[in-house]
């Protein structure tokens, strides 16, 4: 594929999370390397033997017993993340006709479709639970399952680009690349190529900013702007303060989840603190600073309420957004109708030449 | 058309407006699958159309870069046929273009394959792989649409009915070209005919002929096309990106 054809700065970064996808892999492939021990006794308790397949770091596979909880668990936050991807095409998919460059209009392409390959694929991963894309893609276009709030605020401008891309995918790999080590097998393995993916559009993002901070003082001003509208909705990414976290605990026994929201956000701030340092580019928070006690950054947290809102459905593009996926899924229905109608005949007539 | 220069530079341009065109239909198709096929199109004519306008800039000796000649020109200094630049419609309208496009880049980046001028062979060579895709994927929803459903078969027939017109200028004679187009139109033909008839599709009999495009004659449809595609490298006149 053209497009992905410029060189990172040396000091671009995400190189240590992508030495923990890495890691992950590694792991993935040892564990199936050394094998679970053959499968539940017939007078086995069910439970008890998905509680030691999970507890021996072995991965569930689809055939086998798990929790109700579990598996619904499962399929609400592969669904979630599947959808974030595909609705998360349109506010990068806002830039690509008036991409300033070629070269950059070819990233952005490249990257909004990586976005709905990755939809597809964890679609699939859902799928291996028991649930049709045609079923999870009803529940979100009738506004039954949600998707990354982040996704409900525009992009202004061309620095949006960056900023989205190392703020915001920045964010969602310090969030996924834990799910790399999830219990259930397919997740996990679907996380792992997400996370390489990802880790290559932060760092495009990063190097988008780092370009428009180099640049004219229009394009240091633009960049900044960037930095300062999408700084607090991507440390709202981590979802709520863990008190008020209502799925954490049990995901984190079945080893779904491995950091609480508090912990990943945490890192996240610390991991940011540096590169901002590099870009040259001000992190909107005066409160921050360096706490030598924790070993980590004090910080201001995001406003929990707009999170709220914009979950419930009060952000500034979450009608726009919702509005353009059932748009299109309707003024498509004609095209697929026909792609079933042609595949039924061919079907007919490959079974009359057999006969 | 004159000389290698407007030759490489009327291809690029074919190959920006068309990528264009396709990328507008990102988050739009009606399938997930088809918005990633899509998208990969444009990024295969947005490829080709980056080696062709680099290699015209070369070319013309006058400093211009594969930006430059994207950004900085007016309309009216565009080469690029009609067809690429008509909005996209409906699906039909899109897969019309698509097909009629790639019935006609693939014979004629393999001719080009062939030429003395080995840069421009070597940029057929790659881009003729990619257009014979271009005309699988094209040729596959011509038929699916044309023999699927009773709506489905009007709105593809409409589609071929209003494209088709616009296909007689990729033909255009132009004897001191590397390739020249009018010697195209028989594979082309071979092509269109045998997939309009699986397609339960017919060609149209019309013999108006819109031209124009490669002499910077447009449709009103291509200077808004450009208003957008330019209007941020233009705010921020020698601004690296």
């Amino acid at each position: 594929m053209y497009g992905n054809d410029f060189s990172a700065p040396d000091d671009a970064t995400g190189g240590g999370l992508l030495g923990e996808v890495e890691a992950a892999e590694a792991e993935l492939r040892a564990a199936a390397a050394r094998q679970r021990r053959g499968g539940p006794a017939p007078d086995e308790d069910l439970a008890a033997y998905f509680t030691a397949v999970v507890d021996a770091e072995q991965k569930i596979e689809p055939r086998d017993w798990m929790p109700d909880a579990y598996r619904k668990t499962l399929i609400r936050q592969i669904a979630q993340h599947a959808h974030s991807e595909i609705i998360g095409m349109q506010p990068e998919g806002n830039w690509i006709s008036r991409a300033p460059s070629l070269k950059r209009k070819a990233i952005l392409l490249a990257k909004v479709q990586d976005e709905a390959g990755h939809g597809l694929y964890l679609y699939a991963a859902a799928e291996t639970l028991g649930i049709s894309r045609d079923e999870l893609v009803r529940l979100l276009l009738d506004g039954r399952q949600k998707y990354s709030s982040i996704f409900n605020y525009p992009t202004l401008t061309w620095a949006d680009m960056g900023a989205i891309g190392w703020l915001v995918d920045g964010a969602a790999i310090v969030n996924q690349v834990p799910l790399c080590r999830c219990s259930y097998g397919p997740y996990a393995r679907a996380m792992i190529r997400v996370c390489k993916e990802e880790s290559f559009h932060q760092r495009q993002g990063y190097e988008i900013l780092h370009t428009l901070s180099h640049g004219t003082p229009e394009q240091q001003a633009m960049a900044q702007d960037a930095v300062d509208r999408w700084w607090y909705p991507s440390l709202a990414m981590f979802g709520p303060p863990d008190g008020n976290s209502t799925h954490s605990a049990q995901s984190m026994a079945w080893k779904i989840k491995r950091f609480s929201n508090d912990d990943l956000r945490q890192r996240f701030v610390d991991m940011c603190v540096q590169q901002a340092e590099i870009l040259g580019l001000r992190i909107p928070d005066e409160d921050l600073r360096w706490n030598e006690e924790r070993q980590a950054y004090d910080y201001t947290q995001p406003d929990y309420d707009e999170l709220m809102r914009v979950i419930s459905g009060d952000g500034p593009c979450n009608r726009e957004r919702i509005a353009r996926r059932r748009a299109a899924h309707a003024e498509g229905a004609w095209v697929r109708e026909a792609a079933a109608a042609y595949a039924a005949k061919r079907a007919g007539q490959k079974e009359k030449v057999a006969a | 058309m004159n000389g290698p220069f407007d030759f490489t530079l009327a291809l690029g341009d074919d190959a920006l407006i068309a990528a264009q065109r396709l990328a507008e239909w990102t988050t739009r198709a009606p399938e997930m699958e088809e918005d990633i096929a899509l998208a990969n199109i444009a990024l295969d004519q947005l490829g080709a159309a980056r080696l062709l306008l680099s290699y015209a800039g070369e070319l013309e000796g006058a400093g211009r870069d594969e930006d430059a000649l994207a950004y900085l020109r007016d309309d009216r200094q565009f080469r690029n046929v009609l067809l690429v630049e008509l909005p996209n419609g409906d699906f039909a309208v899109t897969m019309a273009k698509l097909f009629f496009l790639a019935a006609y880049q693939l014979p004629l980046y393999t001719a080009l394959a062939g030429c003395r001028d080995e840069r421009l062979a070597a940029i057929g060579a790659k881009a003729r792989k990619e257009s014979a895709y271009h005309l699988d994927h094209g040729a596959l929803w011509v038929k699916r649409l044309g023999d699927g459903t009773e709506e489905s078969h009007r709105r593809m027939q409409a589609a071929v009915d209003q494209i088709w017109p616009y296909t007689h200028e990729l033909f255009a004679a132009d004897p001191a070209a590397p390739v020249d187009p009018a010697t195209l139109r028989s594979a082309f033909d071979e092509t269109v005919d045998a997939v309009l008839a699986e397609a339960t599709l017919t060609r149209p009999e019309s013999r108006w002929a819109p031209a124009g495009g490669r002499t910077g004659v447009h449709t009103e449809h291509l200077a808004y096309l450009l208003a957008e595609m330019q209007v941020l490298h233009r705010a921020h006149p020698g601004a690296k990106w």
